[in-house]
């Protein structure tokens, strides 16, 4: 016969509290995340056309730096091109509208799988040897495609980009409205994230999740580290390219400076000073990256400055991200731990 | 053919300041896992820090390269190690690269603030002149460059393989475990690294404004140019980061003579790419073990 001992119950009392407190915990995350969308929603009625074209852009970037988070968050590995493929999305979706090949929802589908396809290009070679050489030809790749960008004028336009995008419409509706275009990018931005979520929540996202957090027993088991992590990267960049479609109706302008390694940088800053390998991150760091500034107007030219310090500050206090403090959190005043030393 | 020496030569000044810069990357690299995507700011840095201190103290190029030399070594070689390298070390070096990428915002952004968007003149150490030599013309400051450049390389290598202190860095750059195993101060040799490559920055910054102008977007291109060579000529090996400067220097000024002007900085792009698909350990690299 088998005694509960004190220990047993005390331990099993905490669970119970542990339990509880998850439950409330998610609670709060579910009310969050509703109170948000609400917020996105109701936005227009309160907000001036400024505030709704950085909103439109906060989503369309948030869309990206979820591709990115994919990639690096999901699947471990770092990719500094993610401008670069918003340039390719970018360049590609209005090229073919201009010549008049396609409207813009196909031009955007092609955009889409077309920066799949070079990512699952340039990936292939560079995931076969280990440690951050996806980093470094991403990196170069998004260099050489600014070149490509700058040089080929009779293409691109040169360094002066093109002008005079026009904003689609969508089931007879003209796009043409700030409000419109707005709610247009919270529908991609709503659809993307399902997806983004089905993904990492199917048996699929759990191999990338394996495959991060240990690569040779994740390959013991019978996974194959290269297939998936080019699955991640391609899908990553073709997210890229839908937002790169997005970005240059709502702009109406493109240029080669718009892509170049620096964005690539600061997604890569969004994503981690967000919290990689969360849902939440892309979005968290996407606000803190392009609507902040715009709230904090009077400090626009120390921007930069203050958001490469905060990113210091962040990375040093808490490598894993804003989401990182919202955990940190949670420790602290919702699980039994507290309790004991309390 | 006497073309092809100019440019043979021009290049080859180029690529020795990409050397000395992508050594220092390279060496920080190596022994403390820090992969410093400021390392191009910390150039373009150092060339308005010597710009500042020849106007304050009203002295000439080589004299106030000298008093900035302590001054870089202590923001960009000590600070830096002390307050950003050292508490992000343990949690791997993927947040230490996010760092380093905010700290070159900073220092980029920061310059633009302190001296303004527009580039500023910077003398040369030597008045430049054209020299003739056998119906080849070169300038002047290039050889002056190559010279500098090369009595530092040698020196350097001269340090790294012939002293104790030499010697117990390369050890710690090559494998820090066993070092410490032998009773190197490991901790020590690093903060040594980062003190020389301030140096190799500030000298650097000293080869290289002159020709680019000193602006605060600069880094950008170096610090991309550093990072390529090292890793084109085997970031395992100092050596490899000096020869692979080199290469890149040679293959820009050729390229852009022969080929195309416009696709100048593509062509160490692609053959970084080349290195990186088909020998990963970089031309003149050890082949790495797998670890498991």
């Amino acid at each position: 016969m088998i005694r509960e001992t004190k220990l047993d119950q005390e331990i099993q009392a905490t669970r119970i509290v542990e339990d509880a407190n998850e439950k409330i915990w998610q609670r709060i995350k579910f009310g969050a995340i509703v109170l948000m969308v609400a917020a996105l929603i109701i936005a227009p009625q309160f907000a001036g056309n400024y505030l709704i074209y950085v909103l439109s852009l906060w989503a369309i970037i948030t869309i990206s730096a979820q591709g990115l988070n994919l990639t690096m968050g999901f699947a471990g590995k770092v990719s500094l091109a993610q401008g670069a493929f918003m340039g390719i999305g970018a360049y590609t979706s209005v090229l073919l509208v201009k010549n008049g090949w396609a409207n813009y929802w196909i031009a955007m589908l092609i955009a889409a799988v077309f920066c799949m396809m070079i990512g699952a290009l340039i990936g292939f070679p560079a995931l076969r040897v280990k440690g951050h050489y996806l980093a470094f030809v991403t990196l170069a790749f998004n260099e050489l495609v600014i070149l490509v960008l700058r040089n080929e004028e009779q293409w691109t336009g040169g360094p002066l980009g093109i002008l005079n995008i026009e904003r689609p419409s969508m089931f007879g509706y003209s796009l043409f409205q700030p409000v419109r275009f707005y709610y247009f990018c919270l529908l991609m931005l709503g659809i993307v994230t399902l997806a983004v979520w089905y993904m990492i929540h199917s048996p699929w996202g759990r191999a990338f999740k394996a495959l991060r957090d240990n690569p040779n027993r994740a390959e013991s088991v019978g996974l194959s580290t290269t297939t998936y992590t080019l699955l991640a990267f391609a899908i990553g960049s073709g997210l890229a390219g839908i937002a790169g479609a997005m970005l240059a109706p709502l702009v109406e302008f493109i240029d080669p400076s718009s892509f170049d390694l620096n964005k690539s940088l600061e997604f890569l800053l969004m994503v981690m000073v967000g919290g990689r390998g969360t849902m939440a991150g892309p979005f968290i760091g996407a606000f803190f990256a392009k609507v902040l500034p715009e709230l904090l107007r009077f400090a626009n030219e120390y921007y930069l400055i203050v958001f490469a310090v905060f990113v210091m500050v962040v990375i040093l206090f808490f490598p894993t991200g804003i989401v990182g403090i919202g955990s940190y959190l949670k420790d602290r005043f919702f699980s039994g731990k507290e309790k004991e030393s309390g | 053919m006497a073309i092809f020496v100019q440019l043979l030569v021009a290049g080859i000044a180029t690529g020795a300041v990409y050397a000395l810069v992508a050594s220092g990357f390279a060496l920080l690299w190596q022994t403390s896992g820090t992969i410093n995507f400021a390392q191009g700011e910390f150039v373009m840095v150092s060339g308005f820090i010597i710009l500042a201190v020849m106007s304050f103290f009203a002295i000439g190029v080589v004299l106030a390269f000298v008093i900035t030399i302590p001054i870089v070594v202590f923001i960009f070689g000590f600070l830096f190690k002390r307050v950003l390298v050292q508490p992000l070390i343990k949690h791997g070096d993927f947040p230490l690269v996010i760092a380093t990428i905010g700290l070159a915002i900073l220092v980029k952004e920061g310059t633009k603030i302190i001296w303004g968007g527009n580039a500023l003149s910077f003398p040369e150490v030597i008045d430049d002149r054209i020299l003739r030599f056998a119906g080849v013309r070169m300038s002047l400051a290039d050889l002056v460059t190559i010279g500098i450049a090369a009595v530092i390389i040698i020196a350097f290598q001269w340090f790294l393989n012939y002293t104790f202190l030499g010697r117990s860095m390369e050890a710690t750059a090559q494998n820090p475990d066993v070092a410490r195993i032998l009773g190197i101060n490991v901790d020590r040799m690093i903060l040594y690294t980062f003190l020389i490559n301030a140096t190799l920055v500030t000298v650097g910054a000293l080869l290289i404004t002159p020709s680019y102008f000193a602006k605060f977007s600069n880094g950008e291109a170096l610090g991309l140019l550093a990072f390529m060579a090292a890793i084109i000529g085997g970031f395992n090996q100092v050596r490899g980061a000096l020869i692979g400067g080199f290469l890149i220097g040679i293959l820009e000024n050729l390229g852009a003579f022969y080929i195309s002007s416009e696709y100048r900085t593509a062509f160490p792009l692609v053959l970084f790419i080349l290195v990186i698909l088909f020998k990963p350990e970089g031309l003149f690299g050890r082949r790495e073990e797998r670890t498991i």
